[in-house]
């Protein structure tokens, strides 16, 4: 009997919506993105005294996607993240013990103000925001992940950078303590660490460009990029740097980690281009995890109309 | 204890061990052991009991020779076979889960794909080893001329450790093991070709057919 009733309400009422909104609706009042681990071990309390937010459908914001949403558990089971190993099961297998809080980054280069700081006074004052976005992987898997953050726009005004400033740079915490992937082993390194990446200040500034500190209204597991990290979802998703702890603005082309790895394969921009094909693979069509057959991969991962003007001009075979 | 016993208990032993790995890989897709992309890891898995098997397969010669156990060759062409076998299962996961029958895509990918091409080479040169793997087969060509194009292997297994190389994003580890490998194992016959007789062919011709694929 029990069964026939529950199957009358929506799955989609039945856990994660009423949770999402109700942790949401705490997240942004509480603010402080990074107080969320602590806030979490409290929420199943808020969660039957809080009538805000229940039944309300979330009003979809103008960059997301409706897009059906890949489940919470693939999203942080199966993933790139080196630092905890090379395959997509390792980062949540060798992620459980990171410690993301207290967290500090240094912000270096032609900056007001270069100095070390808590992340939570880097931050300070964000309004915590909801995108769902599609991610599309060099490796020609995607997902649609309803991260919540804050617009880089916002972290790169208040740091405010030098006129002449144009790129900016992001650096994963160096810890090979905590993080085994980067340990250096008997045939060297996969990578060279700390992971480096890096996008042209314009497109920093571009509203897309977000900064995720948590998904699925919980606070951003270790496994994919604690405490936070890039999501560019119109660029492959190895330019998503994950546990920044190091920002540098510079006038001069950073040198990424896997430009460096393999420059004849993965250049600055990494957009995301059905046109233009990995040297040894395709990008002209995708997996979207959970799905059977392949999809067409779109131009700019969809988000060509909002991020194309960006590079009027550039010859995107070459500035692939 | 009769000769003949131990062979009829060891190669179905042999050929059930040789299926483990596709039943393992049915277990975690049906239980959901495998990732959330499931359908790669399938492919994925496949390939790598191809390039395993073949290396199996290449190592009957040296270890008879330096285990002395001749009757090793008995396994020999059961374990080619499975190679084959899944390196058959590998292009259906290729061209069905990957390209969905797409011959565009597929014809692209052969015409253009270094890492494409070597594994097709890979399994194109093992198809004659496997029709031509028959007693009847070694008579029609005599001995001398089945084991020259049975030497395809090398190529084969070159190919596909070729083909892994090329495949991996940038870990090249496991694949440089593989090479390393199969250099052992060539390299093995090259240093023995001088003072070791080589009976092998007499011994496939009077192998019983128990457990053929």
């Amino acid at each position: 009997m029990l069964i026939q009733r529950a199957s009358d309400i929506p799955s989609s009422e039945i856990t994660s919506e009423k949770l999402y909104h109700n942790r949401r609706e705490f997240i942004k009042t509480a603010s402080a993105a990074l107080g969320i681990a602590a806030a979490a071990s409290i929420m199943p309390g808020c969660m039957s005294s809080s009538a805000s937010g229940v039944g309300q459908k979330k009003p979809k914001g103008p960059y997301d996607t409706d897009e059906k949403q890949t489940p919470y558990e693939d999203i942080t089971t199966y993933n790139n993240y080196y630092e905890f190993g090379i395959d997509k099961g390792d980062p949540a297998k060798n992620s459980k013990n990171f410690k993301s809080k207290p967290w500090t980054v240094s912000v270096e280069g032609m900056v007001k103000k270069p100095a070390t700081y808590a992340l939570e006074d880097l931050i300070k004052g964000f309004t915590i925001e909801d995108r769902v976005y599609r991610m599309r992987c060099v490796e020609a898997w995607s997902m649609v992940i309803p991260w919540m953050g804050f617009p880089l726009a916002e972290l790169v005004k208040r740091l405010e950078p030098a006129p002449s400033a144009k790129y900016i740079e992001f650096k994963t915490l160096q810890d090979p303590s905590q993080m085994p992937g980067q340990k250096p082993t008997f045939f060297g390194s996969v990578l060279h660490w700390p992971y480096t990446e890096s996008l042209r200040l314009d497109e920093a500034m571009h509203p897309l460009a977000f900064i995720a500190t948590g998904l699925y209204g919980k606070p951003l597991p270790n496994q994919d990029g604690a405490p936070w990290r890039l999501v560019t979802p119109w660029k492959y998703g190895f330019k998503g740097v994950k546990a920044i702890a190091k920002i540098r603005l510079t006038d001069k082309q950073p040198l990424t980690a896997w430009m460096e790895a393999a420059p004849q394969e993965y250049g600055f921009y990494a957009n995301v281009n059905p046109q233009v094909d990995h040297p040894r693979w395709s990008q002209a069509s995708e997996r979207r995890i959970g799905e059977f057959y392949k999809r067409r991969t779109l131009m700019f991962n969809g988000y060509a109309e909002q991020v194309a003007q960006l590079y009027s001009g550039l010859d995107l075979r070459k500035n692939f | 204890m009769p000769k003949l016993n131990r062979w009829w208990i060891l190669k179905p032993a042999v050929f059930v061990a040789s299926l483990v790995p596709l039943a393992w890989l049915l277990w975690d897709t049906y239980a959901g052991n495998l990732s959330p992309n499931w359908l790669e890891d399938f492919r994925d898995r496949t390939g790598i009991w191809t390039l395993r098997f073949l290396m199996f397969t290449l190592s009957v010669t040296p270890l008879r020779r330096i285990t002395g156990w001749a009757s090793l060759i008995r396994f020999r062409r059961m374990l080619g076979l499975f190679a084959f076998f899944y390196a058959f299962v590998h292009l259906v996961t290729y061209v069905w889960l990957d390209q969905f029958f797409d011959l565009n895509a597929i014809y692209d990918d052969v015409t253009k794909r270094p890492f494409i091409i070597a594994g097709v080479t890979s399994l194109v040169l093992i198809i004659p080893l496997a029709i031509t793997s028959t007693k009847k087969w070694i008579g029609r060509l005599g001995g001398k001329r089945w084991q020259l194009l049975h030497r395809l292997i090398y190529f084969s297994a070159a190919s596909g450790v070729l083909h892994y190389f090329w495949r991996v994003k940038l870990d090249v580890r496991a694949p440089v093991a593989y090479g390393v490998l199969l250099a052992i194992l060539l390299g093995i016959r090259l240093l023995g070709r001088a003072h070791v007789s080589r009976p092998q062919v007499a011994r496939v011709g009077a192998e019983k057919s128990v457990g053929r694929l």
